[in-house]
């Protein structure tokens, strides 16, 4: 599970570019995501969309709620 | 500004300076990586000589630009290169400048910026950047083509021209302003001098567009009606000045790269998303941001072995990041398909470019349109810039055949 923190979005677009059927940007530019294709979605892309988040907004999350140790930089 | 410990006086004119100079286009500032090569984080003496930090360990460059500790405010950064220019951002502080607050006050602005150049917008400008693109190629019909002067530099400015809704003939006044600006040969009061030429400009495009209401991203923000006069102009400036000779010089050598390497050309020639990977491994490999970014610690840091103490300066070098084989192997191959876009080319942290959507957007166009004309152009010569903030080219002269009409 991916969890963003819109307080800390910066509006970059990182995560769109990088894995688009996920990730979106609302009107005022901060993200929003699909949940629905989290679970089908290419986890080596997600993991590069959440390591490369500039304001690091996004934490890939276990089933519980708990974020996972930080994301590892490399793809 | 702030005080430094006897014994570094003393020994400050000991400690290096920033590596610069390039002894060929596509190789780093010369030292960069021997520095690199000896730990994450070096002592530096800066250009008034002040004594601080240069960082080029890829993880810790990422770090330092996520703390809150290190402040983006001017008068809290030396710089290392020049007495009025910093890392190439406003000389003086206005209402509305941004790029030198820090969170919270930072974010209101950001927020308004970002929502205005989000990937899904900036993708709907594609059709008429193509079709300003192809216009230039097709302006110049002689034998011989600067790419230079011909697109890579006049593209970016008819895109954020129009972005913002100013009149072309006022973009054509400043261009001239802006480059001296952003010249490591000016000196500090040409700097502010032209500063106040453009800053002043805009002013005034401001206040016509408030008259006429035509259409862009500085008629929105009147609209919107939560900005001052002065503030729109500060964020007009800021996207004015800083989206042109980076995306010039990224489009001028993307160029040069493909001229000299006709093999890659072919492998992206048609094929959008290894164009897209392909300009994510430009920016890395050219990193154009040369002397890279700076901080001021605003409180005592420990960091990579060492202290930080306040009012210290702390430079990010993001060629150095962008070249860290702990993170990119091999990082000296530029490798097309390397499809990587966790590079340090646009910064990092909440400052990352805000406009870097927009400048993809424009430099795959740019990649695109060159690619199917490629057969007709051949390298004739290249002139690499010498010294400046933003690493490119002054000349890329062309070959040109082929049986495009005027």
């Amino acid at each position: 599970m991916i969890r963003a923190d819109r307080y800390r979005c910066c509006g970059s677009g990182m995560c769109v570019l990088i894995c688009p059927e996920v990730f979106d940007q609302d009107d005022s530019g901060l993200v929003v995501i699909d949940a629905d294709a989290v679970r089908t979605a290419d986890l080596a892309l997600l993991r590069h969309a959440v390591s490369c988040c500039p304001g690091q907004a996004l934490s890939e999350v276990d089933s519980a709620g708990a974020e996972k140790s930080a994301a590892n930089e490399r793809k | 500004m702030t005080e430094v410990s006897d014994s570094l006086t003393e020994s400050a004119d000991a400690l290096p300076t920033i590596p610069r100079g390039r002894t060929s286009v596509f190789e780093l500032p010369t030292g960069l990586m021997d520095m690199a090569a000896a730990g994450p984080i070096h002592r530096l003496r800066y250009a008034d000589g002040h004594v601080g930090w240069i960082v080029t360990d890829f993880q810790l460059c990422r770090k330092v630009l996520t703390m809150p500790e290190f402040s983006s405010r001017p008068d809290l950064r030396h710089s290392a290169i020049h007495e009025a220019i910093g890392d190439g951002q406003p000389p003086e502080e206005r209402p509305g400048m941004f790029v030198g607050m820090d969170p919270p006050e930072h974010t209101h602005y950001r927020r308004i910026v970002a929502a205005a150049l989000k990937l899904g917008e900036m993708r709907q400008l594609q059709a008429n950047i193509t079709e300003r693109a192809n216009a230039l190629f097709d302006a110049d019909a002689d034998d011989r083509v600067d790419l230079v002067s011909a697109v890579a530099s006049p593209l970016p400015a008819l895109v954020i021209t129009q972005l913002l809704g100013v009149e072309e003939e006022v973009s054509h006044t400043l261009a001239s302003c802006l480059e001296r600006m952003l010249s490591l040969d000016s000196t500090a009061d040409q700097v502010r001098e032209m500063f106040a030429i453009i800053f002043s400009e805009l002013g005034e495009v401001v206040t016509r567009r408030q008259q006429d209401g035509a259409p862009g991203f500085i008629q929105n923000m009147i609209e919107d009606g939560g900005l001052s006069h002065a503030e729109i102009t500060s964020i007009a400036f800021q996207l004015y000045t800083a989206g042109h000779e980076t995306t010039t010089n990224m489009i001028a050598l993307s160029y040069l790269y493909l001229l000299a390497n006709p093999e890659a050309a072919a492998t992206l020639k048609g094929d959008e998303r290894a164009i897209a990977d392909a300009m994510e491994e430009f920016l890395r490999f050219f990193s154009i941001i040369q002397y890279g970014i700076s901080r001021g610690a605003l409180e005592e840091v420990e960091l990579g072995g060492v202290t930080i103490r306040p009012g210290e300066t702390i430079t990010i070098s993001l060629p150095a990041a962008n070249f860290d084989n702990g993170r990119f192997p091999d990082p000296y191959r530029l490798d097309i398909g390397r499809s990587d876009r966790g590079h340090l080319a646009f910064g990092f942290g909440v400052h990352q470019c805000v406009a870097q959507q927009l400048a993809r957007v424009e430099l795959t166009v740019a990649l695109r349109v060159f690619l199917e004309r490629y057969g007709d152009f051949a390298l004739d010569s290249y002139e690499m810039k010498s010294d400046t903030i933003v690493h490119g080219l002054t000349r890329l002269l062309v070959r040109q055949s082929g049986t495009r009409k005027p």
